[in-house]
């Protein structure tokens, strides 16, 4: 597509946090269906320093403007990751560029999910669907330090076994001693001999001890309301789950407004919020 | 009541008071599910019941998954669910027309502690508070597992995050 491969002019010193960057697509990987990572690599040469959980705003030129979550390596500098599901618009432009094409990239922002909080303790991420992305970065930083954590558990749930991410990945992962790793599938066929039920089920029977656990939640919103109702009557402290929520922005930055909720920027404030700030959010109807 | 050996007997009663169905349960209640217990073993792929037949046994997953089959005409078996170890298989023996409602597989190599459902049911009618104790062990999981399979209806992924 030619308009991807035609960015708009930038200057080279960026200072304000509309500033935007052009990245190149080293690599695309069809991960399922409807998923894509694409590697970015930086027209100017200098990688991108993020957190785990946080995001950036990816700029199909021409087409639009969404927030995507990294899904890349906070601990090793290389290129951007980007996990992109197409469900609308501009993602389904992202999800079909090609290797050369160039994106802008503005951040990265928000707060992430300040993973070393849970060190000395067990850490459990629960992922649902594509909220498995947003935690990579949070699961190879842990890995990345991995004696400083007791157990650290991965719980993922999602619709088929064809709708699993990263399934090399998990199957190494599977394979380590150091990690718990358990998925569940919505619907299955009967050449699956993995679990089939909802991610909660698999809550009560994790490896990790509630009173020194950090718990990492991602997925849709019905399903992390369940995911952190099951974490909470397992023992573990409403401020110690964390969850990342979604909301649809034009800035990123705290100034359009999009993603607000009630008093809270999902841009600014979060994504990553303590369950203990969101309880209260969660359970009201159209906020 | 089921014939079996004193060793088997103790065995069955390990796995009973050890299970998370019944591990609560009073000692004289453990007691009488074992008398109308037998333990066994199903190889992967075999199968513990089948959809339309007699609901007899009451199963009681002590180790292996098992796969919760619906055959669906022109796209062969559905795995709807599965439970394991610590869990339990199958509710139709509780209620008329005692007959199961689907299939039952074993995804891995399974042992289960099965119990006679009909002399289970007697025992709850000729002992209420056993019977009440009883419905409120089924109650709840059935609760559990209904409240998720209505969440899975609402098929939350398909809006999930980017």
């Amino acid at each position: 597509m030619t308009l991807l491969t035609s960015p708009p002019t930038t200057t080279a010193r960026r200072t304000s946090p509309f500033d935007l960057r052009e990245f190149r697509v080293a690599r695309r990987r069809q991960d399922t269906r409807d998923t894509v990572t694409l590697a970015l690599e930086p027209v100017d040469g200098a990688p991108l320093a993020f957190e785990a959980g946080q995001f950036t705003m990816l700029y199909a030129f021409g087409v639009g403007e969404v927030p995507i979550s990294i899904s890349g390596d906070p601990t090793r500098p290389g290129p951007l990751w980007h996990t992109i599901r197409d469900v609308g618009g501009v993602t389904h432009t992202l999800a079909h560029v090609r290797r050369g094409d160039v994106l802008g990239v503005r951040g990265p922002y928000g707060r992430g999910w300040d993973v070393s909080a849970g060190k000395g303790g067990d850490v459990v991420l629960v992922a649902g669907g594509i909220g498995l992305a947003p935690l990579r970065p949070a699961l190879l930083q842990l890995l990345s330090e991995r004696a400083d954590y007791g157990r650290v558990v991965l719980l993922y749930g999602t619709r088929t076994p064809e709708d699993v991410l990263y399934v090399e990945e998990l199957e190494r992962w599977r394979g380590r001693f150091d990690l718990e790793v358990d998925v569940t599938v919505d619907y299955g066929p009967p050449q699956w001999h993995g679990k089939v039920g909802l991610v909660t089920s698999l809550i009560p029977r994790a490896g990790f001890d509630p009173a020194h656990t950090l718990a990492l939640v991602c997925g849709p919103e019905a399903m992390m309301r369940y995911v952190a109702s099951a974490l909470l009557d397992r023992g573990v402290d409403p401020q110690r789950v964390r969850l990342s929520m979604e909301r649809a922005m034009d800035c990123g930055v705290g100034l359009c407004g999009h993603c607000q909720l009630r008093e809270l920027f999902v841009c600014v404030d979060g994504p990553v919020f303590g369950y203990d700030r969101l309880e209260r959010l969660l359970w009201l109807r159209e906020v | 009541m089921t014939t079996t050996t004193p060793e088997t007997r103790e065995k069955i009663r390990d796995y009973i008071a050890r299970h998370c169905f019944t591990r609560d349960l009073p000692e004289r209640y453990v007691n009488l599910l074992v008398e109308h217990a037998d333990v066994r073993a199903y190889q992967e792929g075999a199968t513990l019941f089948t959809e339309g037949m007699p609901a007899d046994r009451f199963h009681l997953i002590v180790s292996g998954r098992v796969a919760i089959l619906m055959n669906v005409p022109g796209r062969g078996d559905q795995v709807v669910d599965t439970v394991e170890d610590c869990e339990t298989a199958g509710w139709s023996w509780l209620v008329p027309p005692y007959r199961w409602f689907f299939d039952a597989r074993a995804v891995t190599d399974v042992l289960a502690v099965t119990v006679d459902a009909k002399a289970l049911r007697e025992l709850c009618h000729d002992d209420p508070e056993f019977g009440y104790l009883l419905l409120q062990h089924v109650t709840q999981v059935m609760l559990e597992r209904m409240q998720a399979a209505r969440i899975r209806l609402a098929d939350v992924y398909g809006t999930g995050p980017t």
